[in-house]
Parts: C-alpha cells; sequence; structure tokens
C-alpha cells in the first residue's frame, strides 16, 4: 500500500486510452465501474480535443455485480461496433473489473465481431500510464503489422515514426518538425504512429526501411519487435537539443545512406548563437535541477549542461523502467539519479539543492512555485499550458530555439541583473522587489538548508547581517547558504563580516 | 440495455406529472470519490484517506484541476499487488499508512477512510478499520469511514455518504432541549453565513449546518431537531438524521430567488414565524435577486436548454431555468431521482419536461444532436467535443464549486447558464 498525494502517471489504462485517442478508425472498449469516465475529460479538457476520445465504458454499478457482468461487457462491445463501425478494436479491464476477472479478450473474441479485437492485459495494481501505452501500442504494432514481406521499391528510403500519442509532451508540434527534417534528409515518412494513424496505417509498418523512434517510453518495444520481426533498425537518439539533432540527422543519415550536409545546413537554430551571445554570460554555471520522464529529463540535463553552460545539480525520473539510463546520465554529471515516484521525495530534494532553475514536469512547476524557484516545464505529465496555440516543438531545431526561450525567460536576464545590482537602492528596485517580467510578488525564500542541518546555533552578527543585505537579492540566498554552511563546518556560532567574505573566497567559482 | 421505459405518474403520484424515463447505459458521471475536492476544503481539519487504486487517485488529483494545493488534505492509499495477493496484510498496511499520515499531518482532527470500487469489491472492512485505529488514535483524532466508490455512488451521493457516517457522531441534543434547526449539505462558507443572518432576523435559532467547519463543533441532533436540506442529493444523510428522531422539513431547494423563498418560508413556518414577518425579513433580498435576475433574463428567455446528468441538482436547476429565467426545457437528466425529496420541485417543473433518471450516453447525444437547444449542460468530457459540434455548453461542474444557493447568489447562478450565450454572441472568429 502507498501513500500517495499526487502521481506523475494514471493508471496503465489511461496509457491505452492515449494511444487510442491518438489514433483515427480504433476503439476501445473498457471494462470499469461507473465513475472510470473522468478519463475523458483529461484529452477534451487538457488537450482542448474536439472529439470524446474513441473510448466505450461499460460503468457497471453495484447492482451489476450481482448479475451478470460478462454480459454487460459484451452488450457495451456489440454497440460499440456497431455504432463506430471501427477498423479494429481493442478491449481490457481498468483496476476494479480486472478483480472481477471477467476477461474482456475472451469474451470480445466469442462475440465475433468483423473487426480485429486486440485484447489488453495491464495489470492495474503492478503498472502505470507509460507502460500502458507502450504494451498496447506494441501489441496493436504486433496484431496488425503481419509477417515480414519484400517492401515496396521506392526511389528513396522510408521510416516509421514512433511513439506520439495524445497527451504527450509537445508531440503534436514535434512530430511536424521532425518529417521536415526528414524531408532535408530526402528520406520519406511512411507512417506516424500512433498519433494520427489508423489501424489500417499499422499494417503498412513492414514497408519502411527503418524506424524512427521519438519517444521510448512508449514506443521502444514495437520498435524493438519491429527490428526483430521486420528487421528494421531504429534510431537510438532522441533530437532534443542541437547537439542531439545533430546526431539524429547523422544516425538517420547512415540508416538511410543518405548525405547529411544536406539536413545540418539547413540548421536555423538560433540556440549556438544566443547561447554564446554576451547576454548570455549571467546563464554560467546556473544550477539547474531536473526531472521528468527519462527522454526529456536525459535530453534536458545534456542541453543544460553543453548548450547552455549551466550545472546540472540532480536529474531524476519517475519512470522506473528507465531508470537505468538515467543512472548513467546522472553518472556523467556527477550526481546521483533521484528515481521516484513520490513528489514529496521531489520536494525535498529540490529543497536541499536549491537550484537556481527547475526543469520539470508541471509537478515540479508546483513545487518550484512553492519554493520561490524559476521554473520551465520539459515533460509530461501535461496540464493546459503545455498545449500551446502556437507551433512549439520540443525537439529539432526549432525546438531547440523554443528551449532556448522557455528556460532562460524565467532567469533574470544579463544585463537586467547587472542594472538591477546598480540600482539596488532605487526605490523601484529596492531589495524586495523581484525582476520585471516575474510580476510582482517576491518569491517565498525558505529557510536555508545549512542552518537546519546543522545542530550548532548560527547567529549572524549585526554588521555581517547588514553586508548580506548589499547582496543583491536574487543571490543573497545562496550567499547566506553557503557561509552558513562554511561556518558549521569550521564550528563557528557566529558569523561576521569576515566569515561571509571567507565563505565568498571559498565557494568562488 | 432497456429501451426508454417510461415510469408514467410515479414521479409524484399525478396523472398530469412529467413522464420520468429510465435508461441504462454508460454513465459518463463521475463517482463518489470526487465530493472530496468540495469536502475537505469545507471542514477545515478533515482528511480524506482514499483507500484505492492509482485510478482513485488520478481522478481526484485530475477533477481537482492538477495540484492547485500544495499538500492537499486528501490523498490515496493506492493498492498493489501484495496487497491483493495477501503477501500483506492489509489491516497492517493500512495502519502504517494512517500512523505516517497523522505523525505528519498534527493539525488533522478528523480522518475519512474513504472506500473506492477495488476496496468494496475486495471487500476491505474500512468501517472495522476506523473503529480500531480510532481507539489507537483517541482523543486527538476521530477516524471514520465511508464509501465513495463508482459501484456505490454517483458523484453527489459521496457527499451524502460522508454526511450519512458523520450523523452517528453527532451528540444527542438534550430531552427538553427548545427547537433547532440544522441545514445540512455543504454550501460555500459565504452562502451559509448569509442564510445564518436571515434565520437569526427571522428568529429562527439555534441554527446549526452540517457538515461543520471544524470536527470538534458537531452539531447536536434529536426530536428537537428539525432539518433543511440544502441539496438534494442527501437520501441516506436524512435517512439516518430522521432515525435520530429529526424532522424534516420539506421544501424545494435554494436555488434562484423563488426556491431560496420557499426553502426559507418552509422553515419559518415550522419555527412560527408569521408570514407577515417573513415578507419584511425577505423583501430586501428578494428585490435584490429580483434585480439581479433581471439582467440575465433576457438572454436566457425562450432558449432551449438539454441537462445532461450529473449531480441530481438538474431538476431543481430545470425548475429555475424554466419559472424565473423563462427557458424551455429539452430534456432533463439526473443519476437519480429522490422522488420523496424531490417532490416540491417537481410539482414546480413544466409538466412537459421529461425527466429521464440514469443515462445510456449515446442515445442522450442523439437526442441532444436531434433536439439542437441553444445551451447544453453537460460534464468536461462531453462540453468541447459538443461545443465543435456547435453547442453551447455550461460545464455542470461549476455548479457545486461555485456558490449559487441563496438570495444574493440568483444572479450568478443565472450568469453561469448566460455566460457560454454572451460568448458565442460576442466571438467573431
Amino acid at each position: 500500500m502507498q501513500l500517495t498525494l499526487w502521481t506523475y502517471e494514471g493508471p496503465p489504462h489511461v496509457g491505452a486510452m492515449r494511444v487510442a485517442a491518438a489514433m483515427r478508425g480504433l476503439h476501445y472498449v473498457l471494462h470499469a465501474p461507473q465513475g472510470d469516465t473522468y478519463a475523458d475529460l483529461l484529452f477534451t479538457m487538457i488537450e482542448r480535443r474536439d472529439t470524446r476520445p474513441p473510448v466505450t465504458y461499460t460503468t457497471f454499478q453495484a447492482r451489476d455485480l450481482g448479475a451478470d457482468t460478462a454480459e454487460l461487457f459484451k452488450s457495451a462491445a456489440r454497440e460499440a461496433y456497431e455504432r463506430f463501425s471501427p477498423q479494429a478494436m481493442i478491449v481490457g479491464a481498468s483496476c476494479t473489473a480486472e478483480l472481477l476477472q471477467d476477461d474482456p479478450g475472451g469474451l470480445a473474441k466469442a462475440l465475433d465481431l468483423p473487426c480485429p479485437v486486440i485484447p489488453l492485459e495491464l495489470p492495474a495494481y503492478q503498472k502505470k500510464e507509460n507502460w500502458g501505452a507502450s504494451e498496447t501500442f506494441y501489441r496493436l504494432v504486433r496484431s496488425l503489422a503481419g509477417a515480414r514481406r519484400d517492401r515496396p521499391l521506392r526511389d528513396c528510403k522510408s521510416c516509421n515514426i514512433l511513439g506520439p500519442t495524445a497527451l504527450g509532451f509537445r508531440c503534436r508540434d514535434d512530430v511536424r518538425e521532425i518529417a521536415k527534417l526528414l524531408a532535408a534528409l530526402g528520406v520519406d515518412v511512411n507512417v506516424i504512429a500512433p498519433l494520427g494513424a489508423s489501424p489500417k496505417d499499422l499494417t503498412r509498418l513492414g514497408d519502411a526501411d527503418f524506424n524512427v523512434l521519438l519517444y521510448p517510453e512508449i514506443g521502444l518495444a514495437a520498435a524493438q519487435w519491429l527490428e526483430r520481426a521486420h528487421g528494421q533498425p531504429f534510431t537510438r537518439s532522441i533530437p532534443i537539443g542541437v547537439g542531439a539533432t545533430r546526431d539524429f540527422i547523422a544516425e538517420v543519415a547512415r540508416m538511410a545512406e543518405v548525405d547529411p550536409a544536406s539536413a545540418l545546413e539547413t540548421n536555423d537554430s538560433r540556440l549556438p548563437w544566443y547561447s554564446r551571445s554576451v547576454d548570455s554570460t549571467y546563464l554560467t554555471g546556473k544550477r539547474v535541477f531536473i526531472f521528468g520522464d527519462a527522454t526529456h529529463a536525459i535530453a534536458a540535463a545534456r542541453i543544460a549542461q553543453d548548450e547552455l553552460g549551466f550545472e546540472v545539480v540532480g536529474l531524476g525520473t519517475y519512470a522506473r523502467e528507465f531508470a537505468r539510463d538515467v543512472r548513467e546520465a546522472a553518472a556523467r554529471y556527477g550526481v546521483e539519479a533521484l528515481v521516484t515516484d513520490d513528489y514529496l521525495d521531489v520536494e525535498a530534494k529540490v529543497a536541499e539543492l536549491q537550484p537556481e532553475l527547475v526543469l520539470g514536469t508541471q509537478m515540479e512547476r508546483h513545487i518550484a512555485k512553492r519554493l520561490g524557484l524559476p521554473c520551465a516545464v520539459i515533460s509530461a505529465p501535461v496540464h493546459v499550458q503545455d498545449f500551446p496555440a502556437r507551433y512549439s516543438p520540443h525537439m529539432g531545431f526549432e525546438g531547440a530555439n523554443v528551449i532556448f526561450d522557455s528556460w532562460v525567460h524565467p532567469l533574470m536576464m544579463g544585463l537586467e541583473e547587472h542594472l538591477l545590482t546598480m540600482f539596488r537602492d532605487d526605490a523601484e528596485f529596492h531589495d524586495a522587489a523581484a525582476p520585471s517580467h516575474l510580476g510582482e510578488k517576491q518569491p517565498h525564500r525558505q529557510p536555508s538548508a545549512a542552518a537546519v542541518v546543522s545542530d550548532i546555533i548560527l547567529a549572524w552578527a549585526d554588521d555581517a547581517e547588514k553586508e548580506l543585505k548589499k547582496i543583491p537579492f536574487f543571490v543573497r540566498g545562496k550567499a547566506r547558504r553557503n557561509t552558513e554552511k562554511f561556518a558549521a563546518e569550521r564550528g563557528l556560532s557566529t558569523i561576521t563580516v569576515e566569515t561571509l567574505y571567507d565563505a565568498k573566497a571559498h565557494f568562488a567559482r | 440495455m432497456n429501451a426508454l421505459a417510461p415510469l408514467s405518474g410515479l414521479a409524484n403520484g399525478a396523472c398530469d406529472a412529467a413522464p420520468v424515463i429510465q435508461e441504462r447505459g454508460q454513465r459518463e458521471v463521475f463517482c463518489g470519490l470526487t465530493g472530496i475536492v468540495w469536502l475537505h476544503r469545507k471542514i477545515q481539519d478533515a482528511f480524506f484517506l482514499v483507500v484505492g487504486s492509482r485510478t482513485c487517485a488520478h481522478l481526484i488529483q485530475s477533477a481537482a484541476g492538477v495540484m492547485i494545493f500544495a499538500e492537499p488534505r486528501f490523498a490515496t492509499a493506492i493498492l498493489e499487488d501484495r496487497d491483493l495477493a495477501g503477501v500483506a496484510d492489509i489491516d497492517d498496511e493500512l495502519d502504517a499508512v494512517v500512523d505516517r499520515l497523522l505523525a505528519r499531518r498534527p493539525e488533522i482532527k478528523l480522518l475519512f477512510l474513504v472506500g473506492s470500487c477495488p476496496s468494496e469489491v475486495i471487500k476491505i472492512d474500512l468501517s472495522r478499520a476506523a473503529a480500531r485505529q480510532s481507539r489507537q488514535h483517541a482523543p486527538r483524532v476521530r477516524i471514520l469511514s465511508y464509501s465513495g466508490s463508482g459501484i456505490e455512488t454517483t458523484f453527489t451521493q459521496g457527499e451524502d455518504a460522508c454526511l450519512a457516517a458523520l450523523v452517528p457522531m453527532l451528540p444527542p441534543a438534550p430531552e427538553n432541549a427548545s427547537p433547532s434547526l440544522l441545514v445540512v449539505g455543504a454550501l460555500a462558507d459565504i452562502v451559509e453565513d448569509q442564510f445564518a443572518r436571515l434565520f437569526d432576523v427571522l428568529g429562527v435559532a439555534p441554527v446549526r449546518f452540517l457538515p461543520m467547519r471544524r470536527a470538534a463543533d458537531l452539531p447536536p441532533v434529536g426530536p428537537s431537531t428539525s432539518f433543511l436540506l440544502a441539496q438534494p442529493f442527501l437520501a441516506d444523510t436524512a435517512h439516518a438524521l430522521q432515525e435520530r428522531g429529526a424532522h424534516w422539513i420539506e421544501a424545494p431547494f435554494p436555488l434562484g430567488a423563488e426556491g431560496t423563498t420557499l426553502w426559507l418560508r418552509a422553515a419559518a413556518k415550522a419555527f412560527g414565524v408569521s408570514e407577515a414577518r417573513f415578507d419584511a425579513v425577505t423583501s430586501p433580498a428578494r428585490a435584490r435577486a429580483e434585480q439581479a435576475l433581471a439582467h440575465y433574463r433576457d438572454a436566457l428567455a425562450g432558449k432551449r436548454v438539454f441537462l445532461f446528468p450529473d449531480s441530481q441538482l438538474e431538476p431543481s436547476l430545470a425548475r429555475f431555468l424554466a419559472r424565473e429565467m423563462a427557458m424551455r426545457i429539452v430534456e432533463i437528466g439526473t443519476p437519480y431521482l429522490h422522488r420523496r425529496h424531490m417532490a416540491a420541485e417537481l410539482d414546480l417543473l413544466p409538466k412537459d419536461a421529461p425527466i429521464v433518471e440514469g443515462q445510456h450516453v449515446e442515445k442522450q447525444l442523439d437526442r441532444c444532436r436531434a433536439a439542437r437547444p441553444d445551451l447544453v449542460v453537460c460534464g468536461l468530457g462531453l462540453a468541447n467535443p459538443l461545443e465543435a459540434e456547435g453547442f453551447a455548453t455550461k460545464w455542470s461542474i461549476e455548479l457545486l464549486f461555485s456558490p449559487i444557493q441563496g438570495y444574493d447568489q440568483a444572479g450568478d447562478l443565472a450568469e453561469l447558464f448566460a455566460r457560454p450565450l454572451n460568448r458565442r454572441a460576442r466571438l467573431e472568429v
């Protein structure tokens, strides 16, 4: 039994819904009690979808438990087929129906519906949303892609794009950006799935020469099966950030046997120049904490360190299935990976590290808000804000531009930081004033960690406290924390002006 | 799934009553766990621990809007494989979770263990667990249990189950106590305060409210207690109060100026307040409500409205929209119709407005599309898809989360229905 306040992932059948809602011509019949229909509003509200997810729920109640829930499932499946005439159906149970052991797969088979019906076994008490999406996609691909056959003759190589779903982080625009890149390389896109694909499209997956895997959390199992069954290799690099996008182009070029030069030349990313321009010097060594699904967290760490010159002080994921990858990445930055789906653990870690920027999910956005830290969202779980009206990919060169803006804007601009220091005694720029673009409220400062961890009660001498106030507010918290840590380590009970500057020298970087 | 089965005349025994149709099929409604979203705000030192699955946790966080409260007074003890397989002892596991929770939140005085679909199906005895834990944590924390499961409860019935669990805890009113009034059903604090002031001026006293704002303020109950239902979905709570000897004051529900007047008047009458005094006390507020409603009447009068089932408020809302806003009612969906509690409302409803109890969402959508109403009142799962089909919609959940009862909210209630129409009139894109 696990005590949970907020969850990063829903149950596995919500993952199946993310696949079903992404596709066309597929219908999901879900054996589920009344109330489980709440999941519809994730799609209609968060993603602002203009249609209901293609899901029929049996919505059984207590009175049905005494009667025949299996019969209820059968009539729901039959009615769903008659009403929606899907090309294929997936059937399964949510957590409660799993306990009833009605076997939706067997019941649906007995109905002998005139379309392929794919049973899903999604153990709700073991697994979670991303696994459910991955398993569903894998089952669909396995059932529909058929046996290996000769590929049609084409002028150029072709690939499938695997992994984008409904309610994914920026999937809608990532797919467009990556398709553009592939076009520049002269590679045809055969099928994009699940997003926008029909069951019929899945039968054509085998026609491609290779697969582009954008979101391993969702698409890895399917890509691995296609590699085994259809001899299609798949890409390992995830094109998030300039460096990773270049790696991705090189990898695709190798698989497609094309020259990567043209695609690399079309590189219109402003990130490299923006990062080198002098205003960005203030970004140097900013301490950043990163948490999300494995794919986005690992990619974010690389961009943070190599492309923006930040220091990665924490890296973690809620995706236990990909914990090994995140641990390996964390080791590269000399930090220990935080692998947890407990929101309170993440909050405690952020409070302890006091980073200058948090890159995370909507959960971390709230943690950061509470701790008064700047934050940008880089990963699902998503929020209505993560479906912007404008074109806003996270992948490819345009994605790198979007990332530069969305990570840097919550921070203080370089020149602004400089001016605030100069004019800090001015009424408008007084110490309590936040940067102009951050609204009027001064972020709430947490008591420093050093004062808490140490048993010694640290006292600040009056003159040291006054001196501390002369330090710009946005680095004052760090100065206080470092000084207290420095004093605690040396067993000092009073912090003087000297201690303050000794600590400054000690921590200088 | 059954075809439509009209049960003519069952509603109130009158042959000219609106037809009540029962329908079965897919229900696009929340389960009773959703009530936690407003109940935890109302009882300020109570905590709601759902014993359920990841789906339950996901539902509450989605229905509440993702993460608006940093550390909320609700949580889920998520059942895992080892709990189901009997590897872990569920009682031990649950006790450990409760101990950890109460150690972390010393301000909590009342803890509800809330049953869910999986906990019902595997028959976890939460009332026994609550009794055991209550002994352990008394007197600091009282621990109660109720079921918010979707197999037992629909949306607002979760509040009914919660309040019904509280009733046995209420202290007995003394034998010789003078008559007192109990207002039952969660209302926004501001609405509660308005009603308290009105009752005070009317001379109806003492007046108490259930749920109470703090766990320690349990209202006494006994044969000297009369109670008014502020919400239409409290069947079990009303029954439990009657078992304690309390008397139900029958009235329509306090939605709109008329509903509020009839509701207050029923109480005033029971407490011997003269008609003249009642009119004198309520007329300023009634005039204010009328004035506020007049702003929206042009926008709503003559418009056709279709209500999907959601909260059991639908018949009362339809009565308000038909009688005070002159709207035409196409269909009144409701998850359940408590014929006794609703009798006063049904008498006021237009006789040609069909009431559909239960739901078959696909057939209901077919009827809605065929009827082309001007406004559809529905849940969030249906609203955007219907908007995309060209219908103006009002999200029904807002009717639970916003203060809508009483004279001074009558205008706000009308505005909730007028806003989608107003917005459509403004947009040129």
